[in-house]
């Protein structure tokens, strides 16, 4: 290889390595960033987007290369150079890739053990058993002596169902009425390392359902259709589901856990800018999936205060029994579709067909 | 078993007094011959194909404004869920395993056919009603759970169309697994003698990776499915919460063979290309040994990454990390055999037909799908862009942008072979442009909306995304209309083309040494190697047609390719005979 070219490569590998720089820090891709663990994903994926872009530049710009310059010319009907392999080159491009995806395996780890994916002293996935459920079915007196093991997900759940507002909700809960559950506490996103062992600011219970988000309030008796968060707080999210899965999303707060019926699974998180975001049911849960979204509404304590101080109003004023802010549960399947349907250009017959299935 | 053994068993007709040329009625009929049934698997595929598309382009009519105004969003659900299907299970895998595999693992490897001919035929008459059947379920409802169908949805939809969906997948299934079995025998056991496993073309290594892969990981499927039918049907609490059963365990089952089929889907398309490029491009395959460990290195890896499409719903943190890792190395391999073309045409004399346009687009938009894979294996992203558009454009630049232009550089390259005609350039480059376009248009803009924030798998979305999803379906329309020049192309040529030579691209594999079309069990006479299966630039290939066992011009020749003509090359035996330098050529 003669100088010339030499000096050529390194210039264009001086180049894709710039432009990389530059399009991994403003591809303008990500929405805004509304949490405080968004900003450490929206770094990784800044990463990755730096070394996606030279990797895309170097095949692309080879393929383009070589298409012309080694093109055949007409007159040509010779074969090309009889080259099989090069070992030291073979041995460089499988390294170069397994040290990047190391590297961006540990940087992954580090990001998720920051936001709380990973927290060393939390056993409670490992250690369940899931005795209770088989105990507490009718004639199961065998089981019986096993019914002493600690139980996370029985505990959440009637944590959860001792709550007035989620009380309010249990008949509609298939799960919860046939079912004792699994003694599943499914994995989630917990504390960050800071606040390892603390319990959280707030605690809000999140309900997933055909086709709605239900937020209940404990300690309350505040249930709303819409997610009120103040800022700056740490907030956890319990999160179940009634019917069939579905998963809450937060784009702004890069944030998604699937709700699973029979299951319980928590976000643990701390919202920073005040703002109106979608929540947003990410996970294919029936024909309406698409219209089952909602807003989180993230404001100034004050503000929170204030909104929650009038929900209680409400609450008192009327009978628990009725609707309480908005409240799919207690509406038939066809009013509850009602608006949406209308929207949609949905009559009430197809719609009455569509849950006749 | 000595050679002159094999060779006397080799020499034993697989089917009798049959005729020598294949007649058009056995193309309609229960034919045991591989190239008839490989065709058979292409032309049924091809034409699920269309209905898949036709699905794809309904699905993106609705999809081109926010409301929900095309079609009722239950009916909306049943097109993606019926589109995928189609795709994956009517198309993808069986055109490339069971197409491309069944016509030319023996042709490659000099067989004259697979090594259980009726067990091949019933595998692919598994297709044709299971297609029926998936179809048939539009009458009654089709499924409208997605194709990962998971429970409780599934249970709680529709039953009558997801009871159809189980059935036509267990028979899909059964088939995939049937035609894996013969594809590991035949490969095995039925290699031409001189035949190594070190000698053997690169796409008989993807079909035996991707054959292991479908017989360990489709038998899950199966499992998980009947499971389903028993909780949809009979009313048992497998996976159904409300009777304490776990909707997870049916994802880890489901996963366990469908993250596995995505490489049962792309390690044949793997191996099409890396036959396609030395041909096209005049120069040895770059790294042979590489590739091929590499295809047996992502058949093994591929069985334990299947829990990173849980990262969100029920997996440990721990097993999130483990998954995460091994999905990761995954890029290894695949990088080592996308390294490895782009050195493989770097310096070659690249011969720009259609066969070469779609196989150089299968990289390009290939790695645009494997480095988004890398991305998806972040836990942290993962958490953000699951169930996104993100992922809709990952898998379709992976299965778009890399089975299907594998499969149609697949079809351009061995056509002539396989009809014994030659297809119309200037219209195939039409259709590759056309298709190119369309392609980049509607599946590129996915990405940005998936990271905004636009979820898949629904009817209506946030007028915001308005523009993008417009330009998509603008993309998929011309993407539709692409597939016009082909089919004319195709159906034309095969009736009244220009006849093919036995070898039109100076290919060294053995499917290059009979005649266009082959006829009934392939060979005239056993074939021999005489120089490897790329071999381009380092000797005259002319010689190498039908040289018997004893040829008694050249014993070195017919010592295999492990000989005199894989080391360095003579200039004396020059690619091309204008080209030699002396007359000293040792014929």
């Amino acid at each position: 290889m003669n100088i010339p070219s030499q000096i050529l490569t390194l210039l264009v590998g001086i180049v894709v390595t710039l432009v990389s720089l530059w399009y991994g820090q403003n591809h303008g891709l990500l929405p805004i960033a509304a949490s405080q663990e968004a900003p450490l994903v929206d770094k990784l994926f800044n990463a990755m987007m730096t070394i996606s872009t030279g990797l895309f530049l170097i095949v692309e710009g080879i393929i383009i290369i070589s298409v012309i310059r080694f093109r055949r010319r007409p007159d040509d009907n010779t074969d090309g150079p009889p080259v099989h392999g090069n070992i030291p080159l073979e041995i460089l491009w499988t390294a170069i890739p397994a040290v990047i995806v190391l590297g961006i395996s540990i940087y992954s780890f580090e990001v998720y053990s920051q936001m709380g994916g990973i927290s060393p002293m939390d056993h409670s996935v490992a250690h369940v058993k899931s005795d209770k459920h088989f105990a507490r079915m009718p004639g199961a007196a065998i089981a019986a002596t096993l019914t002493d093991t600690e139980n996370r997900n029985q505990q959440l759940q009637e944590e959860a169902l001792d709550d007035p507002a989620t009380a309010l909700n249990r008949k509609e809960l298939p799960q919860k009425r046939d079912s004792e559950g699994l003694g599943v506490t499914s994995p989630r996103i917990g504390p960050t390392p800071d606040k390892e062992g603390q319990a959280p600011e707030y605690v809000i219970n999140v309900t997933g359902l055909q086709f709605a988000w239900l937020f209940s309030y404990p300690d309350t008796n505040v249930t709303t259709g819409e997610l009120h968060l103040p800022i700056g707080r740490e907030v956890k999210l319990n999160i179940s589901a009634n019917d069939v899965i579905h998963a809450f999303w937060v784009p702004e707060f890069r944030l998604k856990q699937d709700a699973v019926p029979g299951r319980q699974s928590e976000l643990r998180f701390t919202p920073n800018k005040v703002g109106e975001y979608p929540v947003i049911c990410a996970e294919l849960c029936g024909a309406y999936h698409g219209v089952m979204k909602t807003k989180v509404i993230v404001e100034t304590p004050e503000d929170y205060d204030k909104w929650m101080g009038e929900q209680q109003e409400v609450a008192r004023n009327e009978a628990l029994n009725q609707s309480v802010a908005v409240n799919p549960v207690e509406l038939s399947n066809a009013e509850f579709l009602a608006p949406y349907a209308s929207e949609m250009g949905v009559t009430t017959e197809s719609l009455h067909h569509l849950h006749n299935h | 078993m000595t050679q002159a053994q094999l060779q006397e068993r080799a020499n034993i007709p697989a089917h009798g007094d049959e005729p020598k040329v294949t007649h058009w009625r056995e193309y309609f009929g229960f034919s045991t011959d591989h190239k008839v049934i490989g065709i058979q698997y292409l032309v049924t595929t091809f034409i699920f194909y269309l209905i898949g598309g036709a699905l794809a382009t309904a699905v993106r009519t609705e999809l081109a404004t926010p409301a929900s105004d095309f079609v009722a969003p239950d009916v909306y659900n049943s097109l993606f869920t019926v589109h995928a299907t189609v795709m994956i299970f009517l198309w993808i895998v069986p055109a490339g395993t069971g197409g491309f595999g069944n016509y030319l693992v023996p042709l490659l490897i000099g067989a004259r056919d697979m090594a259980f001919p009726r067990l091949n035929a019933i595998a692919f008459w598994m297709i044709p009603p299971a297609g029926i059947l998936l179809m048939s379920s539009f009458f009654v409802g089709a499924p409208g759970a997605g194709w990962t169908s998971y429970p409780p949805l599934s249970i709680v939809s529709g039953k009558a169309g997801e009871a159809i969906w189980i059935m036509s997948v267990l028979l899909l299934g059964t088939s995939s697994i049937l035609a894996g079995i013969n594809f590991i025998v035949t490969i095995w056991k039925m290699r031409t003698p001189g035949m190594g496993w070190n000698q053997m073309p690169l796409f008989c290594w993807s079909m035996f990776a991707t054959s292991c892969l479908a017989v360990i990981s489709t038998p899950v499927l199966a499992g998980a499915l009947i499971l389903l039918a028993f909780d949809l049907l009979v009313g048992t609490s497998f996976f159904n919460p409300t009777g304490g059963g776990d909707p997870i365990v049916y994802q880890h089952m489901f996963w366990f063979y469908s993250h596995p089929a995505v490489y049962i889907m792309i390690l044949p398309m793997f191996g099409m290309i890396s036959e396609i490029l030395p041909v096209h491009a005049r120069k040895p395959i770059f790294g042979y040994k590489a590739i091929a460990y590499s295809s047996l290195a992502i058949s093994f890896l591929g069985l334990i990454v299947w829990a990173h499409h849980m990262f969100t719903s029920g997996t440990p943190a721990w097993l999130r990390m483990f998954f995460m890792i091994t999905t990761m190395v995954i890029a290894v391999p695949t990088g080592i055999k996308v390294f490895s073309w782009l050195a493989t045409i770097w310096g070659g004399k690249l011969r720009l037909n259609s066969a070469m346009l779609f196989a150089l687009g299968f990289i390009s938009m290939f790695v645009i799908g494997g480095i988004s894979g890398v991305m998806l294996a972040a836990v942290p992203f993962d958490i953000h862009v699951h169930d996104t558009y993100f992922v809709v454009a990952h898998l379709h630049y992976v299965l778009f942008g890399g089975s299907v232009f594998g499969i149609y550089a697949g079809f351009y390259h061995w056509f002539p072979k396989m009809t014994g005609r030659m297809l119309n350039e200037a219209w195939g480059k039409v259709h590759f442009v056309l298709m190119f376009i369309g392609f980049n248009l509607a599946f590129l803009p996915m990405h940005k909306l998936g990271i905004e924030g636009m979820n898949r798998r629904i009817a209506e979305y946030d007028p915001k995304f308005a523009t993008l999803n417009l330009i998509c379906s603008i993309g998929a329309y011309i993407l539709a209309v692409s597939t016009i020049p082909f089919i004319v192309n195709a159906c034309w040529s095969w009736i009244a083309g220009p006849k093919a030579p036995d070898n039109p691209w100076d290919g060294l594999t053995l499917e290059w040494m009979t005649t266009s079309p082959p006829p009934v069990e392939n060979f005239e006479k056993d074939p021999v190697l005489a120089t490897g299966p790329y071999d381009y630039g380092m000797g005259d290939r002319r010689t190498k047609v039908d040289v018997p066992l004893d040829d008694p011009r050249n014993p070195v020749l017919s010592a295999g390719p492990d000989s005199a003509l894989r080391a360095d090359p003579d200039p004396a035996v020059a690619a091309h005979p204008d080209d030699r330098q002396g007359e000293s050529h040792n014929r």
